[in-house]
C-alpha cells in the first residue's frame, strides 16, 4: 500500500516544489548503496506488529507493539532506528516492502552475488550491475573522479566492473598513491587486474587531490560505519568542480544472525540508523543532500520463524530503506509478504523483484535506459520525486 | 620420464615450485633445487612437509587452563578484561605463525595449514576464545597433508568450529542449520550440489554436540541428538554426524570439489575439467590422502605449463613472508607483521566469514594494493638506510635486518652500483615472477634497483 497516495487523497501532501528546478543533472547525483552484510531479519526492522503470526512465528523474538516506532496501523520500526524518524516525518524516508527474486539462493555469497550483478537465480555474471548503468550511458554524462567508491570493504559488490576503487580515508588515499604509475593494461588475467586497478588509483587520486582541506562540522559516530560515512560526506563535499563520484558503496554487518539475536540485531540497526543520521547531516553541510539517493540492500532476509538458539536461519524477502531529498518519504510502498503463506523452506514469498529497485534508479536517477542494467523489464517503483 | 632432460628443473622452474609450494624462495633456496628431476622435488617437498612439525614453542598461553568465557564475567570491567586478553593472545598467536613460516624448512607444511585454515574458515571474532582457535590450528596443521576424510571428521567436532557455525547450538528440538548448511556449500561438495531438504536433513543428524566452555572440549548429548531416519543426498538411514560427513563424502562432487580448490590455490585460476577427474579419483581411491593429490597436481602439466606461470596473486601473507624469505630479511618479531597483513586483508585466525579469503583479485583492490605498495617501500627504505630510518624509527617498528652485500654478490651485483646487463637479468628472476612491467631508469644502484622491482606491479604474481 502505497500511503503517501492516501494521504494525498486527504489533501495532506505537498508536492516538493522547487525541487526540480534546483536538480542537479544526473551526472551530478549520488547514489549510496549501504550493504546489510550477512542476511539483515527484515522481519525484525520493519515489523508487521498487528499481524498475529508475527508473534507466534518469534515467540522469543518478537518484539512488543508498544516498543515500535509505528509507521501506520500494520507496521512499526525496530525502536533502535529512533535516529530514522525524523526523516520519516520529514518525508526523506520510504520503505520498500517484500523486496527478493524468483527461486531464492539461500547461500551469503550465490545470494549477494545475485544482488550485486543483478542476475537470474541462474545465470552468473562478472559485472556489477552499476557498471552495466555505466555503459548503458552514465559513463557519457561525465568525466567522474571514479566511477564509483567502496569505503572500508574489500569488495567492489555491485561496482565491480565498473572504474572504481576501494579507501579507508580519502587524504590517505592521494598520499599513498605516487606508489603507483602510469602503464598501459598488459598481461594475463591478474596482472591485468592488477594494472587496471592501478589506474584506477591514478585517476581517482587526481580527483580527490585536496579532499584533506575538507573540514566538517558534523559529528559522525565513531564506530565503523560512521567512520565510512564520514569519508563519504568528506569525498561529496571535496568533489565541488570536479568529476564527481556517482556511487558509493559501503557496508555494515554482520547480521547473520543464527543464534541469539536480540541484542546483537538491536545493536547493528542502531550503528545503522545513527549512521544513515550522519550522513544526512553531513551531506546537508555538503550542500548534496537534494541530489543524494540512499539505499540499503542485503543477500536475503532471515526465516520466519525464529530458530531455538535464539535466533534466525538464511531467509528470503525483506524489507529496505530509499532515503534522501528527492525521496518521495513518508511512505510504505509495496506489500508485506503474507506471513500465512510461506514457501517450501518455511520463508516468506517475495512481492517486490530487487530488480524493479535498480531499474528504477537506473531509469529515475541517472536517466539510463534500464534495460540493459537489470536485463529484462521491471516494473518501476514508485520512491522518487524526480 | 621423470629422468628426461626437460624435466630437470632449470632455475625458473625451482623458482616456480618453491613460490607456489611455500613462499619466496632466496636465490639460495632456489639453487639447492635447481638440476632435481620434477618427481624428486616433488616427492623431496611433500616428504619434508609431512614429517615437519612446528620448530617454535607456541605462546605459552595455549598451555594454561582454558580461559574462562566472555559471558562468564561479573562486570562490564571483566568484559572488557577478557576482550583485551583475547586480543592480546590472538596478536601472539597470528605473529607465532608469521615467525614460523618465515624460518621453517618446509614452507609446504605451512602453506597447506593456511590452505585449511581458509577452507574451514574460522574466526576468533565469533568464537573468542583464543586458546581454542590454536587447537583448532593444530588439528589442521596434523591433517594438513594426511587424510581429508579425517580432518573433515575433525572439524566437524572441533569446539572452535562448534562455536563459529553454531553446532553447539544445533539441539534435535532446536534445529540450526547453520553448519549444516556450510558444511556442503564450501567444505565438500560447492553450491547447486545438495537441495533445502538435505541441508534440514543434516542439520538433524548433526545435532547433539555442545561444547564444555570450562575445558573447552566436544561433547555429544544423545538426548539432543535427533534420533530418526534421514534422507541426505538420496540415501536414507538415521545418521548421525559421521556417517552424514562421509555420505557427503561418497558424492562424486566431493573430491572434485577439493581438487578444484587445491588447483585454484597452486596451478591457475582456471581448474581443467578433465584433469580434476583424474585427480579427483586418486584422492577418493587412496583413502582421501591430501599428499597424493597434491603429487598429481604439481606432476601435472597443468602445473608446469609456461601459461600458467606468474598467473596467480600473492595473498598478503604470502606477500609479508615471501618478501622477507626471498630477501633472507631477519626481524626482530612478527608482530608489526599481524598488522600489516590484516590492513591488506588477512587477518590470520579471522577471516572475513565462513568462505574464507576469496584470494586471487580479489586480494588487489585499490586500498589492499596501496598498502602493498608501502610494506615493499618501506621495507626497502629501511634496509637501504639502516642508520637513518633507524633514528626516525621506522625501521625500529619492523626491526629488519639485511646483508644487501652477501645478498647481491652470488648475482654478480653490488649495494652502491648499477647492475649490469647480466647481473640485471638475474635480479628479475630473482625477485620477479615474470617480466618487470616498468623498465629499471637507468642509474639505478644495487639497493634502489631491488626497491623499483619491488614496486612494480608484476611483484604482486607468483
Amino acid at each position: 500500500m502505497d500511503r503517501r497516495q492516501l494521504l494525498s487523497l486527504g489533501g495532506l501532501a505537498f508536492p516538493a516544489l522547487g525541487w526540480a528546478q534546483t536538480a542537479a543533472s544526473a551526472a551530478g547525483r549520488v547514489l549510496v548503496l549501504v550493504e546489510l552484510k550477512g542476511g539483515n531479519d527484515g522481519l525484525n526492522t520493519v515489523v508487521p506488529y498487528a499481524h498475529p503470526a508475527y508473534a507466534q512465528l518469534r515467540p522469543s523474538l518478537a518484539l512488543k507493539a508498544d516498543e515500535l516506532l509505528r509507521l501506520d496501523g500494520a507496521l512499526g520500526l525496530h525502536p533502535s532506528l529512533a535516529p530514522l524518524v525524523p526523516l520519516w516525518e520529514k518525508r526523506e524516508l520510504a520503505v520498500l516492502l517484500g523486496l527478493g527474486y524468483p527461486q531464492p539462493n539461500l547461500s551469503h555469497f550465490r545470494s549477494i552475488e545475485i544482488w550485486d550483478t543483478a542476475s537470474r537465480a541462474t545465470e552468473y555474471l562478472d559485472e556489477g550491475w552499476v557498471a552495466r548503468a555505466m555503459s548503458a550511458g552514465l559513463r557519457d554524462a561525465a568525466r567522474f573522479t571514479a566511477e564509483g567508491v567502496a569505503i572500508g570493504s574489500a569488495s567492489l559488490g555491485a561496482l565491480s566492473g565498473a572504474n572504481a576503487v576501494s579507501l579507508n580515508n580519502p587524504e590517505a588515499f592521494v598520499n599513498q598513491a605516487r606508489l603507483v604509475r602510469p602503464a598501459q593494461a598488459q598481461g594475463n588475467a591478474a596482472l591485468a587486474h592488477v594494472l587496471r586497478v592501478e589506474s584506477g588509483v591514478l585517476q581517482a587520486a587526481e580527483g580527490l587531490r585536496g579532499q584533506g582541506a575538507v573540514s566538517m562540522a558534523t559529528e559522525f559516530p565513531a564506530h565503523a560505519f560512521g567512520q565510512a560515512v564520514r569519508a563519504t560526506c568528506q569525498i561529496v563535499a571535496g568533489q565541488k568542480g570536479k568529476g564527481g563520484v556517482p556511487v558509493f558503496h559501503l557496508t555494515h554487518g554482520s547480521f547473520d544472525t543464527h543464534r541469539a539475536q536480540l541484542g546483537t540485531h538491536a545493536n547493528l540497526l542502531k550503528q545503522l540508523a545513527e549512521g544513515l543520521a550522519a550522513l544526512k547531516a553531513g551531506l546537508v553541510e555538503a550542500g548534496a543532500w537534494e541530489r543524494t539517493l540512499v539505499v540499503t540492500y542485503s543477500e536475503f532476509g532471515r526465516r520466519a520463524r525464529q530458530n531455538q538458539s535464539g535466533g534466525t536461519d538464511h531467509g528470503t524477502a525483506a524489507p529496505h530503506f530509499v532515503l534522501g531529498g528527492a525521496v518521495r518519504g513518508g511512505t510504505v510502498i509495496g506489500t508485506m509478504p503474507d506471513l500465512d503463506r510461506l514457501d517450501g523452506s518455511q520463508n516468506l514469498v517475495h512481492t517486490a523483484d530487487f530488480r524493479q529497485l535498480y531499474a528504477t534508479i537506473a531509469r529515475r536517477w541517472w536517466g539510463v535506459n534500464p534495460e540493459p542494467v537489470v536485463r529484462g523489464q521491471f516494473d518501476l517503483l514508485p520512491f522518487l520525486d524526480v | 620420464m621423470s629422468n628426461a632432460p626437460s624435466t630437470r628443473l632449470s632455475p625458473a622452474d625451482a623458482r616456480h615450485l618453491l613460490g607456489r609450494t611455500g613462499f619466496m624462495p632466496s636465490p639460495a633456496e632456489t639453487a639447492s633445487w635447481v638440476g632435481l628431476s620434477r618427481e624428486t622435488a616433488v616427492d623431496r617437498l611433500l616428504g619434508d612437509a609431512l614429517r615437519s612439525q612446528a620448530g617454535k614453542a607456541p605462546p605459552s598461553f595455549v598451555g594454561e587452563p582454558i580461559r574462562p568465557p566472555l559471558r562468564a564475567q561479573a562486570d562490564v570491567e571483566a568484559r572488557k578484561e577478557v576482550l583485551r586478553q583475547l586480543r592480546a593472545d590472538t596478536v601472539a598467536l597470528a605473529a607465532w605463525w608469521l615467525q614460523q613460516m618465515r624460518e621453517t624448512p618446509t614452507p609446504l607444511a605451512e602453506r597447506m595449514t593456511l590452505f585449511w585454515h581458509n577452507h574451514f574458515a574460522t574466526s576468533v571474532q565469533k568464537v573468542r576464545q583464543a586458546q581454542g582457535m590454536y587447537l583448532q590450528h593444530e588439528l589442521l596443521r596434523r591433517h594438513a597433508l594426511g587424510s581429508f576424510r579425517e580432518l573433515l571428521h575433525g572439524m566437524a567436532r572441533d569446539p572452535a568450529m562448534l562455536v563459529y557455525l553454531d553446532g553447539a547450538a544445533n539441539r534435535a528440538q532446536a534445529p540450526n542449520e547453520n553448519f549444516a548448511r556450510e558444511v556442503m556449500e564450501l567444505f565438500t561438495l560447492g553450491e547447486g550440489q545438495y537441495t533445502e531438504q538435505d541441508i534440514r536433513e543434516a542439520a538433524r543428524a548433526f545435532s547433539g554436540w555442545a561444547v564444555d566452555r570450562e575445558t573447552w572440549t566436544a561433547r555429544f548429548r544423545p538426548r539432543q541428538h535427533d534420533g530418526g531416519e534421514k534422507t541426505l543426498l538420496g540415501r536414507r538411514g538415521r545418521f548421525d554426524a559421521v556417517d552424514a560427513l562421509d555420505v557427503m563424502l561418497d558424492q562424486p562432487a566431493a573430491p572434485r570439489f577439493i581438487v578444484g580448490k587445491l588447483w585454484r590455490e597452486f596451478v591457475s585460476p582456471a581448474p581443467d575439467a578433465g584433469a580434476v577427474d583424474g585427480i579427483a579419483q586418486r584422492l577418493r581411491s587412496s583413502g582421501w590422502r591430501i599428499d597424493v593429490a597434491l603429487r598429481e597436481l604439481l606432476l601435472g602439466a597443468a602445473f608446469w605449463a609456461p601459461a600458467n606461470r606468474a598467473v596467480l596473486i600473492k595473498s598478503p601473507v604470502e606477500l609479508a613472508v615471501g618478501t622477507l624469505r626471498q630477501f633472507e630479511i631477519q626481524l626482530d618479531s612478527a608482530v608489526p607483521l599481524v598488522g600489516i597483513t590484516a590492513r591488506q586483508g588477512q587477518m590470520l585466525f579471522s577471516p572475513p566469514n565462513v568462505k574464507g579469503w576469496p584470494g586471487y583479485t580479489d586480494w588487489i583492490t585499490s586500498t589492499t594494493l596501496l598498502d602493498r605498495k608501502r610494506f615493499t617501500e618501506r621495507l626497502f627504505r629501511a634496509v637501504e638506510q639502516p642508520r637513518m630510518e633507524m633514528m626516525q624509527g621506522a625501521a625500529a617498528t619492523l626491526g629488519v635486518r639485511f646483508d644487501a652485500e652477501q645478498w647481491l654478490k652470488p648475482l654478480g651485483a653490488w649495494p652502491d652500483r648499477e647492475p649490469d646487463a647480466a647481473a640485471r637479468d638475474k635480479l628479475v628472476e630473482a625477485v620477479l615472477a615474470t617480466a618487470p612491467v616498468h623498465p629499471v631508469p637507468a642509474g639505478t644502484v644495487g639497493l634502489s634497483y631491488l626497491r623499483a622491482l619491488g614496486l612494480d606491479p608484476a611483484f604482486q604474481l607468483k
